[in-house]
């Protein structure tokens, strides 16, 4: 470490005021703060101690918490393909082979993910004269994670210089974005190349191998929405119904929970998702209020959609709008960014419930998104101030009517 | 006679039991550190040099300096007062010679120091009886005595304008802060000063003195039988034993209204200018932290040079010299001296070095948080040895609910501080800048995670109210 440490201070005159790379001195800095907790003491007056946490252990913590979302995400892209390709149909089966080429399909979009993001923030970094963001670190990994497999690379890149540069960086960085960079990165690229994120053919990779008889690569919600359009059988029915080319029950309540299913890359298992949560929440980094109102909002809809139910979709059981889709992933991971989402305690419940309510809604009534997370997410972002205007407001008006009481 | 005594024994009994009152805090956070003093007195060599640095009293404007260098002066005699308050008098602390009158840029005051008889003598200031003394007088007594500045004014946390007339004044019987000094031992023999300094504060104000102890603990014999003002008893983690925490769950300060402030020492100042009409500032000050050897009380006066009580009871070689606590304190020199509102000094070790991947390693250093790799949590009781090091770079606000959390008045600290940061009068005003000076978020600078200095950013926007 010492030699790591001596080649740093031998090199950061040249990047200090007046040296000839006076201009990437951010650039060092962020290299050499990654390599070195700094060395500056607390100031005079104030807080003479700190403490131990800072900015990039918190965001380290959430990159932690979606590792479990990434691995399964690997593992299930390499099932879905041998699934979808007439492999052998047991889950722990040919695990290798699976892993290996979910890690091929998945990697790639990792790396690029954080090459694009790494480099908008560092050209940022050097013509606006701020800190690279740790928030990156974040957003780099919620990218792949909530796209499919087989999103073309390019596509990634593009997205995520789209999505720092439109809704991040323009607004001044990690801390002043208005709404979540990852989420904004999904709706570029939904509405940009409808083709490759959405209908039946993109969730799982193929390859150059032919489908099985019978194979079809609807998702569950889609599944679900024609349901309720053809209205001949219950949704749980035409869920149960649907693919037995892959294996009967591809898409019952388990094996969506478990997240057994395509999809985007994270996003299909629930019980991954509430693994990431209980390590947000257990680390105190996202905040539970947001995860619990989310969920309860979703089921509280979905319940509200069964007692006026016209049609099968909207009399589906609630608790299948918890493990259908990116729901899960959606509130643990993009609704909890404490930037976008709502800043006071009761604006939280509230933005979480309303995310839960909303994401049902779209849903099962509008015929053009069958996933509403995404939207319902960045909705919220936006009316996230208001709620805290609200909030505020609340506070300012107990001051004043303590004043003239 | 004695129905007299007897009614007015019953009359405080009662307001003492109908009137006080329990407050119960969950909201905040105990740092727990190596190196509380032990309840002794250490026997180390008597300060030598006392200061008074104008730079400790906030909202001094134009201080004006009433002796040259050469002087002799006593303990009480005037040394300067602010042309902004000409009535109140900032006194010596003790007899000597003033030996320098440090100035610094623009001529600024900086320091005027005082070279220490052996044995302090003092001006006479005639002592006083409360009951034929009115208010005014009482108030120019005080006021003309050097231990005024012990009065602070909420809103602003300035020192006191005698001219007003505050609504109530609060007095905090303990403090929570970090390794902070036990009031009960301090202030152990001094009943008599502190029941006479009540008695005085009652007079000055239209309202009542409200005297905040500990909750926790058996009232310390100093508070245990205090007449005259109204006992409310705090429970809770830091800051429980803020006055402006207090003083928000007794009786808020709303727009345009004036609380007193005086910490107990000032109260026994007071007491002891009455009942023997001299300016003591004699106090036991508390000499912690983990690099000191000896970690005890020693008895000096106000505006020590602290070299003596920490030179050669160091256990280590690069450290810093707190005047005050590390939350709220200032950094000074080995030979620096003792600040006015302090009567702590704590010394740790200085945290100006590197540490390789600091930010992902796993760390048992104490921390409010439980994010990757912070240990702290899982052993709450334990006292840790802190540095001065920053703990990583200031960021834009990124995490929420957190300053809440430590904060148990009904504030939104980040509301508050963008308020400030963007200089927006009145939602500064309406988000509740009276309410506050700098200790009562002083928990905020040190749990924020993106770095910000909060303490500073306070004391911005009460400047800007103040003055505008």
């Amino acid at each position: 470490m010492k030699f790591l440490r001596d080649l740093m201070d031998k090199q950061k005159p040249l990047f200090q005021k007046g040296g000839k790379l006076e201009n990437l001195y951010y650039l060092f800095e962020a290299g050499e703060t990654f390599l070195f907790s700094p060395n500056h003491t607390t100031g005079i007056k104030g807080a003479q101690v700190k403490d131990a946490i800072d900015l990039k252990r918190m965001m380290i913590t959430v990159v932690i918490a979606m590792i479990p979302c990434l691995l399964f995400g690997m593992y299930n892209t390499g099932h879905q393909h041998l699934l979808a390709t007439g492999g052998t149909a047991g889950l722990w089966e040919n695990f290798g082979e699976k892993l290996g080429t979910g890690a091929l399909l998945v990697l790639p979009i990792v790396i690029v993910a954080y090459a694009a993001g790494g480099l908008v923030e560092a050209i940022f970094a050097v013509i606006r004269k701020h800190p690279i963001n740790e928030g990156f670190l974040v957003t780099g990994m919620l990218i792949p994670l909530v796209v499919p497999a087989t999103t073309p690379l390019w596509q990634v890149a593009l997205a995520t210089v789209f999505a720092v540069v439109i809704a991040k960086e323009v607004f001044g960085g990690t801390g002043m974005n208005v709404l979540n960079v990852a989420m904004t990165a999904r709706a570029f690229l939904y509405f940009a190349y409808p083709a490759q994120i959405s209908g039946d053919q993109v969730w799982t990779y193929l390859g150059d191998a032919a489908a099985v008889d019978g194979f079809s690569g609807a998702t569950a919600l889609s599944v679900a929405y024609t349901a309720g359009v053809e209205g001949t059988q219950t949704v749980v029915q035409a869920l149960a119904a649907h693919n037995t080319a892959l294996g009967a029950d591809l898409f019952s309540f388990g094996n969506m929970f478990i997240g057994w299913i395509p999809g985007s890359i994270g996003e299909t298992s629930t019980l991954m998702a509430l693994v990431g949560a209980l390590i947000l929440i257990a680390t105190g980094v996202a905040s539970w209020k947001i995860i619990v109102s989310g969920f309860a909002g979703a089921y509280i809809m979905g319940a509200v959609m069964n007692l006026l139910a016209v049609n099968e979709y909207m009399a589906m059981p609630p608790q299948y709008h918890w493990v259908m889709g990116g729901l899960a992933f959606g509130i643990v991971f993009m609704a909890t960014d404490p930037v976008s989402a709502a800043q006071t305690e009761t604006g939280k419940w509230i933005y979480g419930l309303l995310i839960g309510f909303l994401t049902v809604i779209i849903r099962v009534t509008n015929p053009a998104y069958p996933e509403g997370i995404m939207l319902a997410v960045l909705f919220m972002n936006v009316f996230a101030p208001l709620i805290d205007y609200y909030v505020v407001k609340a506070n300012k008006t107990r001051r004043l009517q303590r004043a003239t009481v | 006679m004695y129905l007299l005594d007897l009614g007015r024994f019953s009359k405080a009994h009662s307001s003492k039991t109908d009137m006080s009152k329990i407050v119960k805090l969950k909201k905040g956070f105990d740092i727990k550190l190596v190196g509380k003093a032990n309840q002794e007195l250490a026997d180390f060599a008597p300060a030598q040099t006392f200061a008074i640095k104008p730079t400790d009293f906030i909202g001094l404007q134009r201080p004006k300096v009433l002796v040259n260098e050469g002087d002799t002066v006593k303990a009480g005699t005037p040394i300067m007062f602010d042309k902004a308050m000409d009535q109140v008098i900032y006194a010596s602390p003790v007899s000597g010679e003033v030996v320098e009158i440090k100035r610094g840029e623009k001529r600024k005051l900086l320091e005027i120091k005082i070279l220490a008889d052996q044995t302090v003598s003092h001006e006479n200031l005639g002592k006083a009886d409360l009951t034929s003394l009115d208010r005014d007088a009482l108030v120019s007594k005080i006021a003309s005595s050097g231990i005024w500045p012990n009065i602070i004014q909420r809103p602003f946390g300035i020192v006191a304008n005698p001219e007003d007339t505050p609504k109530a004044i609060f007095v905090s019987g303990f403090d929570t802060h970090p390794l902070a000094p036990d009031f009960g031992f301090a202030l152990k023999g001094e009943e008599k000063y502190f029941q006479a300094g009540i008695d005085a504060l009652a007079k000055l104000t239209t309202g009542k003195v409200h005297l905040n102890l500990d909750g926790e603990i058996p009232a310390p014999s100093v508070f245990a039988n205090v007449n005259n003002a109204e006992i409310n008893k705090f429970f809770g983690p830091h800051p429980a034993g803020n006055v402006g925490v207090q003083i928000h769950h007794l009786d808020p300060i709303n727009k345009g209204e004036l609380v007193w402030t005086v910490n107990p020492f000032g109260v026994v100042q007071i007491g002891k200018l009455l009942l023997e009409g001299v300016y003591d500032s004699s106090k036991l000050v508390a000499l912690t932290g983990s690099e000191l050897t000896k970690a005890a009380y020693v008895k000096t006066y106000s505006g020590a040079c602290v070299s003596s009580f920490v030179k050669g009871n160091l256990n280590s070689g690069h450290v810093r010299v707190v005047s005050g606590n590390v939350l709220t304190g200032e950094k000074i020199s080995l030979d620096g001296f003792l600040g006015f509102y302090h009567h702590q000094i704590t010394v740790i070790p200085e945290g100006d070095y590197y540490e390789f991947l600091g930010w992902a390693l796993p760390s048992k250093r104490l921390s409010f948080h439980r994010a990757l790799g912070l240990l702290s949590f899982l052993n709450p009781k334990k006292e840790h040895v802190m540095d001065s090091n920053a703990r990583g770079e200031e960021r834009a606000f990124v995490q929420t609910g957190v300053f809440e959390s430590v904060t148990p008045m009904d504030i939104l600290p980040v509301y508050l501080l963008k308020a400030i940061m963007a200089e927006d009068f009145d939602e500064m005003e309406e988000l509740g800048i009276y309410e506050i000076v700098e200790e009562d978020l002083a928990l905020c600078e040190f749990v924020d995670v993106s770095k910000h200095p909060v303490q500073q950013m306070v004391r911005k926007g009460i400047e800007l109210i103040q003055y505008s």
